[in-house]
């Protein structure tokens, strides 16, 4: 078997451009065999995380894989799956008398139906950027006569650091502040993409940071019930070869396993600590992601212990919102691996980073972002003439 | 979104602590790593450590990422 994991790892800092040559070399082998084995031209790998798409496309790796892989991005990225209704709930929240919203930088630009927190701002909302959930609560307690709201995006990574902070909350007493909870969860998203009939993932590269805190049993679905094999990878552009690497392996391997990369951010385990963290706040709840739709048990609520710091309670009144997607946008089979950007007619035209119309484009990590910044025109119609084979290119 | 970067708890007081990013110096949540000392690398994600990492295997990688352990 070609694996080398940790050496490998080492051995790539030490000659990294030897090491490259080596795994594309590797990786060029093993996917070819691996189209022997299914019959198709290509093994399809979806890299989950939006940070893992950055980094294929801004060191390069996604240009040097050989044709035989096709890299597609899936919903991995919390600023792409919050739909155009929660962003106006959170501008809705950002306008009520008295309450000052926080937000991760990356949300500030996410365009509702009637836009974004960053115009919201721009017509007197009390609207501010924090680094992190912790800094909210600060300023909660710096400012008594203000309601401090922070808005809850992101995946596991994420959500513990908010139970966190509500736990610091009710020790220290703070009380004007409450967190609009629009977390999502990445194994049920998986699941879903699983389940749908035009899937043609042969394996995914794995979050590193959710997996740093949920482990990795919770993906043992993936291979148990689908037989699709998937490898937690880093983010280092070693870590993606070597991640890539392993996962063609596993690919050709009977039966499909999980496998992690990301040794040295990842125990088996996880984080039990944010684990148990996360089950002492939140439960399950069904989510509405952007552009794809409600899956079961792929959010979070807060336990009825902490609902006096639920935003959406402590704010009686919030509508309802129902805004449709943007017309023609594909945003919604991207993100399920069923497109690609440049399928879509609003990319690069209608559709770029200054004036994105879908969450795509508009995330700094989104899928659209990464190929409008990088160049990528490749489209999906080669899924149904087959890519025309050629050398691969060593470094 | 995920981001996490790896640094090197210099003092820890209770749930916060120092760390050093590869030279920069940031006051990080240590509430989800409970059993990280000083002299732990820790990957900090929007201010609170979430894992320790482990890089005695991979003193390579740890000179790479600006930490040493």
């Amino acid at each position: 078997m070609l694996m080398k994991n940790s050496a490998g790892a080492v051995a790539a800092l030490r000659r990294a451009p030897e090491f490259a040559r080596e795994v594309l070399g590797d990786i060029r082998q093993l996917s070819e065999r691996a189209c022997r084995r299914t019959g198709r031209d290509t093994v399809q790998i979806m890299e989950v995380c939006g940070t893992h798409t950055m980094s294929f496309a801004q060191s390069g790796l996604r240009g040097l894989l050989p044709d035989t892989v096709r890299l597609l991005s899936g919903p991995g990225c919390p600023v792409c799956v919050t739909t155009a209704a929660d962003v106006d709930r959170t501008v809705w929240l950002a306008h009520q008398p008295g309450v000052t919203l926080t937000t991760f930088g990356d949300m500030l630009k996410v365009p509702g139906s009637t836009g974004s927190l960053a115009d919201a701002s721009a017509s007197g909302a009390d609207v501010r950027v924090v680094y992190s959930p912790a800094d909210a609560l600060d300023l909660a307690a710096a400012l008594p006569d203000r309601e401090v709201v922070f808005l809850g995006v992101g995946f596991e990574t994420t959500a513990p650091l908010v139970a966190a902070t509500l736990l610091r909350a009710c020790e220290t007493g703070v009380r004007n502040f409450s967190v609009f909870p629009l977390f999502k969860l990445v194994p049920p998203a998986l699941r879903a993409i699983l389940a749908g009939r035009s899937h043609q993932n042969d394996g995914f590269v794995l979050p590193g940071h959710v997996s740093a805190i949920i482990g990795l049993a919770p993906y043992s679905f993936v291979a148990d019930e689908f037989g699709v094999p998937g490898v937690i990878a880093g983010f280092e552009p070693f870590d993606l070869l070597e991640a890539v690497r392993l996962l063609l392996n596993l690919v050709t391997e009977e039966p499909a396993r999980i496998a992690i990369q990301y040794t040295r951010g990842v125990p088996s385990g996880g984080n039990p600590a944010a684990l148990r963290m996360l089950a002492e706040s939140f439960d399950p709840c069904e989510a509405v992601w952007r552009a794809v739709g409600a899956i079961a048990e792929s959010g979070l609520a807060f336990k009825k212990h902490l609902a006096e710091f639920d935003a959406a309670r402590k704010f009686p009144g919030m509508p309802a919102c129902d805004a449709p997607e943007p017309k023609g946008c594909l945003c919604g089979a991207i993100l399920m691996g069923r497109a690609l950007p440049a399928d879509c007619r609003h990319f690069g035209t209608t559709c770029t980073p200054e004036t994105a119309v879908g969450p795509c484009m508009v995330s700094s990590e989104g899928a659209c972002a990464a190929a409008y910044k990088y160049g990528f025109t490749e489209t999906s119609r080669w899924k149904k003439f087959g890519r025309p084979r050629k050398e691969a290119t060593a470094p | 979104m995920c981001l996490a970067i790896p640094g090197k708890i210099l003092t820890r007081e209770g749930q916060t602590g120092r760390v050093d990013f590869g030279g920069l110096i940031r006051q990080a949540a240590l509430d989800l790593v409970p059993d990280a000392a000083i002299g732990d690398v820790v990957l900090v994600h929007a201010g609170f450590a979430i894992q320790k990492v482990d890089l005695s295997m991979e003193p390579e990688i740890a000179e790479r990422l600006g930490v040493s352990c």
